[in-house]
C-alpha cells in the first residue's frame, strides 16, 4: 500500500465518522438506526418497486480547466474524475427509498468507457445493489444517452428512474426529460423532496418562482435537484465490498440504438473577461465609482 | 423556413424570458410563429400579438394545459413541430423542463443555452459552468433551442397590425402528472434574471436575518435580490434566489456580490455581469478575481454605511 492510499482509507474512515452523525440530522432518528442499520443487501419486504440510477463520470468541478491544443474540446487527460455531484444525490435518494423499505433494488447505470467503471464501484460503495455498464467509446449525446437507458429500463423492468438534472461537463439537462418523452412517463424535474402513497409520487420542484408540486402516477422519472438531500459518504468496509457486487457489462452495439452523433463540436474557446480590479475604500468612494461608471 | 416560439406565462402576463428568445428567434432570420398553450390565457395572447416580427400566435387555451404541466404540453408541440425549422424557449426551469422532452418525442436532438446564432446551423453554448464556450453544428432538420436569456436582449419593438390567431383544437389530457400546489415567492422588486442591478449575498451574511439586510439597499437601488448556493443551502434565501451554473444565469448592469466567496459554480451565474463589486472580509476570496470594484472589510459595518448614504438621498 502507498503513502497516499493509506492517507485516502484513513480520511475515509474519518469520513464515515461524520457520515453517521450527519445522517441523523437528516431526519432520520437514532430508533431508525437500532431498529434498521445501513445494510447493504435485500430487503426482504416492502414494495417490489425496482429504481435505476444513472451515473456519469465527469472532470472534478474543482479541477483546472485545460484545452486540447487543436481546441476540439476539453483535455480530460490527467485530470481527476469525479461522478457528476448531481448523480451522487440521486443515488443517494435511491438508498433513501430503498431504506425505507419501499423499493427491492436499487441498480446504477453508467454510459462511457472502461473507466466509468469506477464510477459505478462509487455508487455500489454508497449501497447500490448491482450495476450496468453499458460499454462504448463513442461521444454519447443525450437523445442516445436516453436512447440507452431506455433499452436498460426495458430490460430491467424499473418503475423508477432517477437521474442527477444536469452533469456539470456539458451541462444540458436534457437526458432525463427525454428519457420520460421516450418511455411515455410522467417525469418529475429539479427535485428537491419525494413522498411516495399509493403507486404514485408527489415531487417537490424547484422552480424559477419558488417551488412546485406534482403528483406522479408511477412508474416515473425524476431528475434531482442540489436540495433532495445530501449524499453520505463511503466507509472503507463498504469499498472493499463493493468490489464484489455484480457488474454487468452490455456492449452499446447490441442495445439497438444508434449511437451516431447528430451534433459537431466545432470548437471550444475559453471565454475572458478584463476587470478593472479597483481596491475600494470607503462607502462614499464605492458610491461614487459606481455613480462614475453611470450604473446607479 | 419557420421559426417557433414557445411562450412562457402565467395566464395573465408574458414572462420576460420569452421576450429574450423571441429576439434570438429574429437573429435566425425566418417568419416567427409563437405557440400560448394554457388555460384563460387572452391576455397573454393580445399582449403578445402586439409585437413585431410574429406572424401568428398559435393559441391552445385549455383546462387540460392549465398548469403546462410537460407531458400533454410537449405532446401538443410534437403535433405541430414538422411544420418549423427551429423550435425555441427561454432556458428557463419551463423551458428545461418541456424542450427535451419535445426533442424526444420528435427523436431529434437538442442544443441548451444557445448564446449566438453563428450560421443557421451553427450556434455557440457554454459548457463546464460557462467556463468553456463550445461551437456546436446541428445536423437535425429540426433545431431546437433553449435560449440563454442574458444572451439576447429582450424584444420590445411593436407592430400597428397585430399578428393573426390560430386556435389549436387538439386537446391532450395529462392522465400522468397532476399539479399539486406552488409556493412562489413573492416581491415587488424586479425579476432576478431582468433586473438592471442585482444585490447577491453569501455565507458571510451569517443568518436569514442578516440576509434581510440586503433590501433596504437593494429598494435603493431598484435592485433583485440573488444569493450563492451556500445561501440557500443554508437557508438564508429561498431556492429562487440562487444564481450559478445550475440556478439563475445573470448578467445585470450592476453585480454587487456581498459575502461571497465565488465558488466557480456561482461565477458561472454572474460572470456576464457588465460591472462586479465584491464586499468580502477576505482578501484572498476568489470573487475578487471577477470584480471590477474590490472592497475587503467587514461586510455588516459596510452593508450599515450603504444603507444610511441612501437614506440620506
Amino acid at each position: 500500500m502507498t503513502l497516499q492510499s493509506c492517507y485516502v482509507i484513513l480520511s475515509e474512515a474519518k469520513d464515515l465518522l461524520i457520515s453517521e452523525r450527519s445522517l441523523t440530522s437528516f431526519g432520520m432518528t437514532g430508533l431508525f438506526f437500532i431498529l434498521k442499520p445501513r445494510t447493504r443487501g435485500y430487503s426482504s419486504g416492502g414494495l417490489p418497486m425496482k429504481i435505476l440510477v444513472t451515473v456519469k463520470r465527469v472532470m472534478d468541478y474543482k479541477a483546472n480547466i485545460r484545452l486540447k491544443a487543436d481546441g476540439s474540446g476539453v483535455d480530460t487527460a490527467h485530470v481527476k474524475m469525479i461522478m457528476n455531484p448531481f448523480d451522487e444525490i440521486a443515488v443517494e435518494e435511491a438508498l433513501r427509498i430503498k431504506e425505507k423499505n419501499m423499493a427491492q433494488e436499487v441498480v446504477v447505470m453508467s454510459i462511457g468507457t472502461e473507466a466509468c467503471q469506477e464510477t459505478l464501484r462509487s455508487a455500489l460503495a454508497m449501497g447500490a445493489d448491482r450495476a450496468i455498464w453499458v460499454k462504448t467509446n463513442d461521444n454519447i449525446q443525450p437523445l442516445v444517452a436516453a436512447q440507452l437507458i431506455h433499452a436498460i429500463v426495458e430490460q430491467e423492468k424499473s418503475q423508477l428512474v432517477l437521474l442527477g438534472k444536469q452533469a456539470i461537463d456539458t451541462d444540458d439537462n436534457q437526458t432525463g426529460q427525454m428519457l420520460a418523452g421516450l418511455l411515455n412517463w410522467p417525469q418529475g424535474t429539479f427535485a428537491s423532496k419525494l413522498e411516495f402513497h399509493d403507486n404514485k409520487v408527489s415531487v417537490t420542484r424547484e422552480i424559477d418562482g419558488g417551488l412546485e408540486t406534482l403528483l406522479l402516477q408511477l412508474p416515473a422519472v425524476v431528475t434531482t435537484d442540489l436540495r433532495l438531500n445530501e449524499p453520505r459518504y463511503t466507509s472503507l468496509p463498504n469499498i472493499i465490498q463493493a468490489k464484489k457486487k455484480p457488474l454487468q457489462v452490455i456492449d452499446a452495439s447490441i442495445l439497438s440504438v444508434d449511437l451516431q452523433s447528430r451534433q459537431t463540436l466545432l470548437q471550444v474557446a475559453i471565454p475572458k473577461k478584463e476587470r478593472k480590479h479597483i481596491r475600494i475604500n470607503s462607502v462614499d468612494e464605492l458610491l461614487h465609482q459606481l455613480r462614475e461608471a453611470q450604473v446607479i | 423556413m419557420k421559426t417557433l416560439v414557445i411562450v412562457e406565462h402565467n395566464q395573465q402576463n408574458v414572462k420576460p424570458a420569452t421576450l429574450h428568445a423571441l429576439s434570438a428567434a429574429k437573429a435566425l432570420n425566418a417568419p416567427i410563429d409563437v405557440i400560448i398553450i394554457g388555460e384563460h390565457c387572452q391576455n397573454v395572447v393580445t399582449s403578445l400579438q402586439q409585437f413585431a416580427g410574429i406572424q401568428q400566435v398559435l393559441v391552445a387555451d385549455n383546462t387540460v394545459y392549465a398548469h403546462q404541466l410537460a407531458e400533454n404540453t410537449a405532446a401538443l408541440i410534437a403535433t405541430v413541430a414538422k411544420e418549423y425549422d427551429y423550435i425555441l424557449a427561454a432556458s428557463t426551469t419551463f423551458g428545461k423542463n418541456l424542450l427535451p422532452r419535445v426533442a424526444a418525442l420528435l427523436k431529434i436532438g437538442m442544443l441548451s443555452d444557445v448564446m449566438t446564432v453563428v450560421t443557421p446551423d451553427t450556434f455557440t453554448r457554454p459548457m463546464y459552468a460557462g467556463n468553456v464556450i463550445a461551437t456546436v453544428k446541428t445536423l437535425d432538420k429540426i433545431k431546437l433551442l433553449s435560449i440563454r436569456t442574458t444572451a439576447f436582449p429582450a424584444a420590445t419593438e411593436k407592430s400597428a397590425t397585430p399578428a393573426s390567431t390560430v386556435t389549436l383544437t387538439t386537446v391532450i389530457p395529462n392522465t400522468q402528472a397532476v399539479f399539486e400546489k406552488e409556493e412562489l415567492t413573492h416581491s415587488a422588486r424586479p425579476e432576478l434574471t431582468d433586473a438592471r442591478v442585482v444585490i447577491a449575498g453569501g455565507r458571510g451574511l451569517k443568518s436569514a436575518e442578516n440576509f434581510k439586510l440586503l433590501e433596504s439597499i437593494a429598494d435603493a437601488l431598484g435592485a433583485a435580490i440573488g444569493a450563492s448556493r451556500a445561501a440557500v443551502d443554508a437557508g438564508f434565501a429561498p431556492n429562487d434566489y440562487q444564481v450559478g451554473q445550475t440556478g439563475k444565469v445573470v448578467a445585470p448592469d450592476l453585480y454587487i456580490a456581498v459575502g461571497i466567496s465565488g465558488a466557480i459554480q456561482h461565477v458561472a451565474g454572474m460572470k456576464d455581469s457588465k460591472i462586479v463589486v465584491a464586499i468580502n472580509n477576505d482578501p484572498e476570496a476568489p470573487i475578487f478575481q471577477v470584480a471590477d470594484y474590490e472592497f475587503v472589510g467587514d461586510l455588516f459595518k459596510i452593508l450599515a454605511e450603504l444603507k444610511n448614504s441612501f437614506k440620506k438621498q
